[in-house]
C-alpha cells in the first residue's frame, strides 16, 4: 500500500465519521504468498551529519552486493524507502516506527549510530521486523536484548576495543588515559579497552568524555599532558576523529605520549588527516593490504561503481547485501518465512573482503581482528592482533 | 625537588588551562558582541544569530576552494557577509522593530530553518574542513608534553584586535556614541531627529559580519557542519544575558566568564560539565537581575 | 478576546467528533500520529496558559514535559508494566514540584531576562540527563512494558492497544481543555488575566501577585508533566532532548501559531504543525526535495507571522487584522 494511498484513506475517514458514508475498504498490507510483489528494504541510515560518508558508503556497497546478487533477492525485485537519521537517538524511534508502520518495509537495515540503533532494535522487537544491522556497535543488541530477528555483520563496540587493549598491554605499557564521546559506544568501546588492558596487568587510569558530537577538545588534552600516561586510547568516528587526531597532533601529545584506538579513528579520514595520522596504530576486522582476492576484487569494483576508495564501512554495507542476497535465496525470496529466513541467515558463512566469518549464537561476526599502522593514505596491515574473536554475548538469551 | 616540580608543572597546566578558556571566550566574544547589539540597540530576539556563524564558516569554506587562501577568502567573505546582512534587513528584519518579542523568535526561528536547508541546497550536507594556514601551522612547546597550537593564538590575538577596535567606535566616534545612547533610550535618541534606521542599518549589518568574521576565523580549527550554528546559538545568548542587554563590555567580560567556567568545568567537575554555563546565568540573573552591565 | 461564533463553535465540534470516530476507519500510522498530536496538544495548551493568559513568555516549558517523562522511566521496572494509577499522578506531581522549585526562583525575573532564565533551567536539566549514567545519558532510556491500567485486577483499558492508547489520549486533551477554561472563568483567571493587563494596579489592589503567578506556573507545568507522561508512554522512549530548547521552541511555535489566548488554538497549532511536517517530508509527493521539508517549512512560519499575526485561532476569532503592539520590558 502506498504512501497516497493511505493518506487517501485518512481523509476519507475523517469524512466517514463527518457523516458522508463511505465504503473504505482495507487494502491487504501485503500479498501473504505473492512472488510478483518487491520486497521493501527500510534503510535508515545516517545522510547529513558527522557521520554522513560513513552513510554513504554503507548504501553504495549494500546495493552493490544486491547488483553482484542479480539485482533481485530471491528472483523478486526490491525498493527502498530511506530515512536520514542523522544520527540523532531523540528521532530514532519516531523515524524507525514510521518506516516499520507507515511504510510497511519488510527488512530494516541500518545504522551507524548506537544510540539510534538501540531505538531500531527496540522497534523491531516490538513489531517483530527482520533487522540487519551494518554498523553501530552497541552490546545490547546481540547481547541483553539479542533476538532471532536481530543480525548485525559488522561488530561489537567491544571486539577492536578488547584486542587493542590486549596489544596494548602486550607491550608492557601499564598506565592508560581513555578519551571518546558521552555515548553508548563510546563507553563500550573503552570498557572493552579497559578489560583487554587491565586483563594484561595495565590500568586505566582516567576516563574523559565530552558530549556527542562536539569536537572542542583543548581542555581535555591538556588534561591529558598534565595526567601523562603511557597511551591514550580514543574512540571517535567520521568528522570527530578527524579533529581529534589533528588537535592530538598540534597538541604536541603524539611526541610523547603514543595514541592508539579501534580502526575508526582512521578510517575514511586519512585524506583529512594529513601528516597527524601517520604511524597510528589500531586495531580493527579490516585494513588495507590484505592478501585476500575477495577483497581485491571488492575494492576494485567499489571504486569503479562510485568512484571512492572503499573502508570498513563499504566492507559491512556490502556483507549486509551478500547476506540478504543468501538468506532469501535460501528461501525463494520468501520474507514471510521468517524462521526459516533466520535459520539459512544463521547457517551462512560470508565470504566477506574482511575475510570468511560466520556468525555467533548471538548474531554477531566472529572474526579476526587485525593490527594496521597508517602509512601515507592506508591503514596498513601489520598483523593480527587477535584471532576469531567473539563478542562475549553476555546476557544473550540465545548464546 | 620533586614536588616543587611538579607544582611548577601543575601550575603551567593550570595557565594553559586559563589559555584555552580565554581562547574559547574571546571567539564567543566576537558573536555575542553582534547579538548584543542588534538586542540592544534594534530590540530584536535575533534567533537566526548562530546560523549568521554557520554561514561564515560556509562561506570560507567555500571561497577557500574557490580562491585557494584562507585569508583572500575572508576579505571576500566579509562584505559579502555585510551584503547579506543588508538584504536580510531589508527583507525581514525591518518588520520586526515594534514588534512583540514573541514574533521575532517565531520569525527568526523560521529563518533558522530556511538558512539550514539552503545551506544543505547550495554546498550539501557533508563535514567539511579548512586547511590551516601555512604560516601558522606549527606549535608552540610548552611543558614536555603539550604545545599550543599557534593559530589558536593567532584566533585570540584577532579577537583581541576587534575588541578593541569595537571599542574605539563605541567609545570615541559619533556612531559610537549614537549608539551608546540607543542602546540607552531608543525614544529618546528618535525624538532628538537621528535618522535611527541607519542607525540600525548599520548595527545589522555589523553583527551579522562579526558571527559570520568568527565562523570564518574559527573554521580551520572547529569543522565546517550542518547544525553548527545551534551550539554557539545558545552560549551567545547566555553571554548576552549575563553581561547586559546592549553592553559590549558586560559581552566582553561575560564571555570570558563563560570560556573560563566551560573549560575549568569540564576539567575540574565532569558530572557537571555543560551545565557550570547555565548555573552561571541563573545565579548572576538571580542576582543581578539585569545582567552586569545592563540597565534595569 | 471576542468569544467564538456559533459557525466556529459548530466546527470545532464537528472537528472533536471526527477525532472521536477516527479509529473505526483509521490506519495505524495515522493512529499513532494522531495520539502524539494530542499530547502535544495538552504540552501546547499548557503553555498557552503561560504565554497567552498569564503574559510569561516561558523558553524552557520542556523542562517540567522531560520532568513528567523521565519520572515514569524511573518508576518502570526494566520488564514489567508500572501502575498508571501510581505512575501518572507521580509523574505529574514531580512536575509541578519542578515548576514549584523552578517558578519562586524565576519569577523574579521580567521580560527577556524571564525568557533567559526559564531557557537557563531547563538547559541544567538537559546537561545533568545527558551526564547521567541513571537516566541514560544521550542515547536515552526506553520504557519496554507500557504502564498497566489494572485496579483490583479488573483492566479498563489497555494502553499497548493503540485504539485504547488514542481514546485516552483523546479524552486526557478534553479533560486537560475544559479543566483550562474552568480555571480561567474563576476568579483565579481573572486575577492573572489582570496581572497580564497590570501588574502594578493589581499589586495596589492589594493581590499577592507572585503567588498568582507561581500558582499559574506550577498548573502549566503540571500539565506539561503530564503531556511528557504520555509521550513517554507512547514510544516507550525518554532522552535528554525532551527538555532541550529546540523541545521548547517548536512547542512555542504551535502556540504562536494556533493563536496565542484562544487555548483552542494550540491545539490547531499542534495539528497544524505536526500534519505539514509529515505532508512536507513525505517522499512520495515531493520526490528528491521531501528530504529538504524544513525550507518550505520555515518560510510557512514566517509568512504565517507576517499575514496571521494572531495565529490560526485569532484569525478563525477575528480575522487577520494585525496584532496589536505591545510596549517592550
Amino acid at each position: 500500500m502506498t504512501i497516497r494511498q493511505s493518506r487517501r484513506r485518512m481523509l476519507k475517514g475523517i469524512a466517514a465519521s463527518a457523516g458522508v458514508a463511505a465504503a473504505s475498504t482495507i487494502l491487504p498490507v501485503r500479498f501473504a504468498i505473492g512472488q510478483a510483489a518487491k520486497i521493501k528494504l527500510g534503510l535508515m541510515l545516517p545522510y547529513t551529519g558527522t557521520y554522513a560518508a560513513l552513510g554513504k558508503n554503507i548504501d553504495d556497497a549494500l546495493k552493490l552486493a544486491i547488483a553482484e546478487g542479480g539485482g533481485k533477492l530471491g528472483s523478486r525485485d526490491i525498493e527502498y524507502a530511506v530515512v536520514d537519521d542523522e544520527s540523532e537517538p531523540a528521532k530514532a524511534t519516531e523515524n524507525a516506527t514510521k518506516l516499520v508502520t507507515r511504510d510497511k518495509v519488510d527488512i530494516l537495515i541500518g545504522t551507524v549510530h548506537s544510540g539510534v540503533a538501540a531505538a531500531m532494535v527496540k522497534v523491531a522487537a516490538d513489531n517483530n521486523t527482520l533487522l540487519v544491522i551494518p554498523n553501530a556497535g552497541v552490546g545490547a543488541a546481540t547481547g541483553p536484548l539479542c533476538a532471532p530477528n536481530i543480525f548485525r555483520t559488522s561488530f561489537s563496540n567491544w571486539q577492536p576495543a578488547f584486542a587493542m587493549g590486549k596489544v596494548a598491554a602486550e607491550r608492557g605499557q601499564k598506565r592508560a588515559v581513555a578519551i571518546s564521546w558521552d555515548y553508548a559506544a563510546g563507553k563500550e568501546s573503552t570498557g572493552g579497552f579497559k578489560e583487554g588492558f587491565e586483563a594484561g596487568g595495565g590500568k586505566v587510569e582516567s576516563e574523559l568524555y565530552l558530549p556527542f558530537p562536539q569536537v572542542e577538545f583543548q581542555a581535555l588534552l591538556t588534561q591529558i599532558g598534565s595526567l601523562k600516561p603511557e597511551v591514550v586510547y580514543a574512540f571517535f568516528a567520521g568528522g570527530g576523529a578527524v579533529s581529534f587526531v589533528k588537535d592530538y597532533f598540534a597538541a604536541g601529545l603524539r611526541k610523547s605520549i603514543p595514541l592508539v584506538g579501534p580502526g575508526f579513528l582512521t578510517d575514511g579520514t586519512l585524506q583529512a588527516q594529513g601528516e597527524s595520522a601517520q604511524g597510528l596504530e589500531t586495531t580493527l576486522h579490516y585494513a588495507d593490504g590484505l592478501d585476500i582476492p575477495k577483497d581485491k576484487s571488492f575494492r576494485a569494483a567499489f571504486k569503479s561503481a562510485v568512484s571512492r576508495e572503499a573502508d570498513v564501512y563499504a566492507v559491512q554495507g556490502y556483507d549486509t547485501g551478500q547476506l540478504l542476497v543468501a538468506g532469501l535465496a535460501a528461501v525463494n525470496g520468501d520474507v514471510g518465512a521468517r524462521d526459516a529466513l533466520v535459520a539459512a541467515m544463521e547457517k551462512t558463512t560470508i565470504d566477506s573482503p574482511r575475510g570468511k566469518f560466520t556468525l555467533s549464537k548471538a548474531h554477531n561476526p566472529i572474526q579476526d581482528i587485525y593490527l594496521r599502522k597508517v602509512e601515507g593514505l592506508e591503514n596498513k596491515y601489520a598483523g593480527v592482533a587477535v584471532k576469531s574473536l567473539a563478542d562475549p554475548a553476555r546476557g544473550c538469551k540465545m548464546a | 625537588m620533586l614536588h616543587e616540580k611538579s607544582a611548577m608543572a601543575d601550575g603551567y597546566i593550570f595557565l594553559i588551562q586559563i589559555l584555552n578558556g580565554v581562547q574559547y571566550g574571546l571567539l564567543l566574544f566576537l558573536v555575542a558582541s553582534g547579538l548584543t547589539l542588534i538586542f540592544g540597540i534594534m530590540g530584536i530576539i535575533n534567533l537566526a544569530h548562530g546560523s549568521f556563524y554557520m554561514m561564515g564558516a560556509y562561506l570560507a569554506f567555500s571561497l577557500t576552494e574557490l580562491v585557494g587562501n584562507l585569508w583572500l577568502a575572508i576579505l571576500l567573505g566579509i562584505p559579502l557577509s555585510v551584503a547579506i546582512g543588508l538584504a536580510l534587513e531589508l527583507l525581514l528584519f525591518r518588520r520586526l522593530y515594534r514588534r512583540d518579542h514573541l514574533y521575532q523568535v517565531l520569525l527568526t526561528y523560521g529563518l533558522i530553518l530556511i538558512m539550514e536547508e539552503l545551506r544543505s541546497l547550495l554546498v550539501g550536507d557533508d563535514v567539511h574542513g579548512i586547511a590551516i594556514p601555512a604560516l601558522f601551522d606549527f606549535s608552540i612547546r610548552l611543558t614536555d608534553t603539550l604545545s599550543y597550537p599557534a593559530y589558536r593564538l593567532l584566533m585570540s590575538a584577532i579577537c583581541l584586535g576587534v575588541a578593541a577596535l569595537m571599542a574605539l567606535v563605541i567609545q570615541r566616534t559619533r556612531l559610537g556614541m549614537t549608539i551608546r545612547a540607543g542602546a540607552n533610550n531608543r525614544e529618546m535618541v528618535e525624538l532628538l531627529g537621528i535618522d535611527i534606521g541607519l542607525v540600525y542599518r548599520v548595527v545589522f549589518a555589523a553583527g551579522v559580519a562579526l558571527a559570520a568574521f568568527a565562523g570564518m576565523i574559527a573554521a580551520p580549527v572547529a569543522s565546517v557542519y550542518p547544525g553548527m550554528g545551534n551550539q554557539i546559538l545558545i552560549v551567545s545568548f547566555v553571554v548576552v544575558v549575563i553581561g547586559g542587554i546592549g553592553s559590549i563590555k558586560g559581552a566582553f567580560l561575560g564571555s570570558l566568564l563563560i570560556g573560563l567556567a566551560d573549560t575549568f568545568g569540564q576539567v575540574l567537575a565532569p558530572q557537571i560539565a555543560g551545565m557550570t554555563v547555565y548555573m552561571l546565568m541563573a545565579a548572576v540573573l538571580l542576582w543581578r537581575p539585569a545582567g552586569l552591565f545592563g540597565r534595569a | 478576546m471576542a468569544s467564538p461564533s456559533p459557525l466556529l463553535r459548530a466546527l470545532l465540534l464537528m472537528a472533536l467528533a471526527a477525532l472521536a470516530l477516527y479509529p473505526m476507519a483509521g490506519d495505524t500510522f495515522y493512529l499513532q500520529l494522531f495520539a502524539k498530536i494530542m499530547i502535544f496538544a495538552i504540552f501546547a495548551m499548557s503553555l498557552d496558559l503561560l504565554v497567552g493568559f498569564a503574559g510569561l513568555v516561558s523558553l524552557g516549558h520542556a523542562a517540567f514535559f522531560g520532568l513528567g517523562a523521565y519520572t515514569l522511566m524511573l518508576l518502570s521496572p526494566q520488564y514489567e508494566a508500572t501502575s498508571l494509577w501510581l505512575s501518572l499522578p507521580a509523574a505529574v506531581s514531580v512536575a509541578a514540584i519542578g515548576a514549584l522549585l523552578i517558578g519562586a526562583l524565576v519569577l523574579r525575573t521580567s521580560g527577556v531576562y524571564f525568557i533567559m532564565v526559564t531557557l537557563a533551567f531547563a538547559q541544567m536539566l538537559y546537561y545533568f540527563a545527558i551526564k547521567s549514567t541513571a537516566l541514560g545519558g544521550s542515547d536515552g532510556a526506553y520504557i519496554y512494558v507500557k504502564p498497566d491500567a489494572a485496579i483490583l485486577g479488573w483492566r479498563p483499558f489497555d494502553l499497548g492497544n493503540r485504539v485504547h492508547f488514542y481514546y485516552v489520549a483523546l479524552a486526557l486533551m478534553v479533560g486537560a481543555y475544559a479543566l483550562l477554561r474552568i480555571v480561567l472563568r474563576s476568579l483565579f483567571g481573572h486575577v492573572i488575566l489582570g496581572i497580564r493587563a497590570n501588574e502594578q494596579r493589581m499589586r495596589a489592589l492589594g493581590y499577592p501577585v507572585f503567588r498568582y503567578k507561581l500558582a499559574a506556573f506550577v498548573l502549566a507545568g503540571a500539565l506539561a508533566g503530564l503531556a511528557g507522561y504520555l509521550e513517554a508512554a507512547q514510544y516507550g522512549y525518554v532522552n535528554p532532548e525532551f527538555f532541550g530548547w529546540q523541545q521548547s521552541g517548536s512547542l512555542l511555535m504551535m502556540v504562536i501559531l494556533g493563536g496565542i489566548g484562544t487555548l483552542f488554538g494550540p491545539i490547531l497549532g499542534a495539528f497544524a504543525l505536526t500534519l505539514l511536517q509529515d505532508f512536507l517530508s513525505d517522499e512520495a509527493i515531493f520526490h528528491g526535495f521531501h528530504k529538504h521539508w524544513l525550507l518550505p517549512m520555515g518560510i510557512f512560519i514566517i509568512l504565517a507571522v507576517l499575514l496571521l499575526p494572531r495565529g490560526l485561532g485569532g484569525f478563525a476569532l477575528g480575522g487577520a487584522r494585525p496584532a496589536p503592539e505591545i510596549a517592550d520590558d
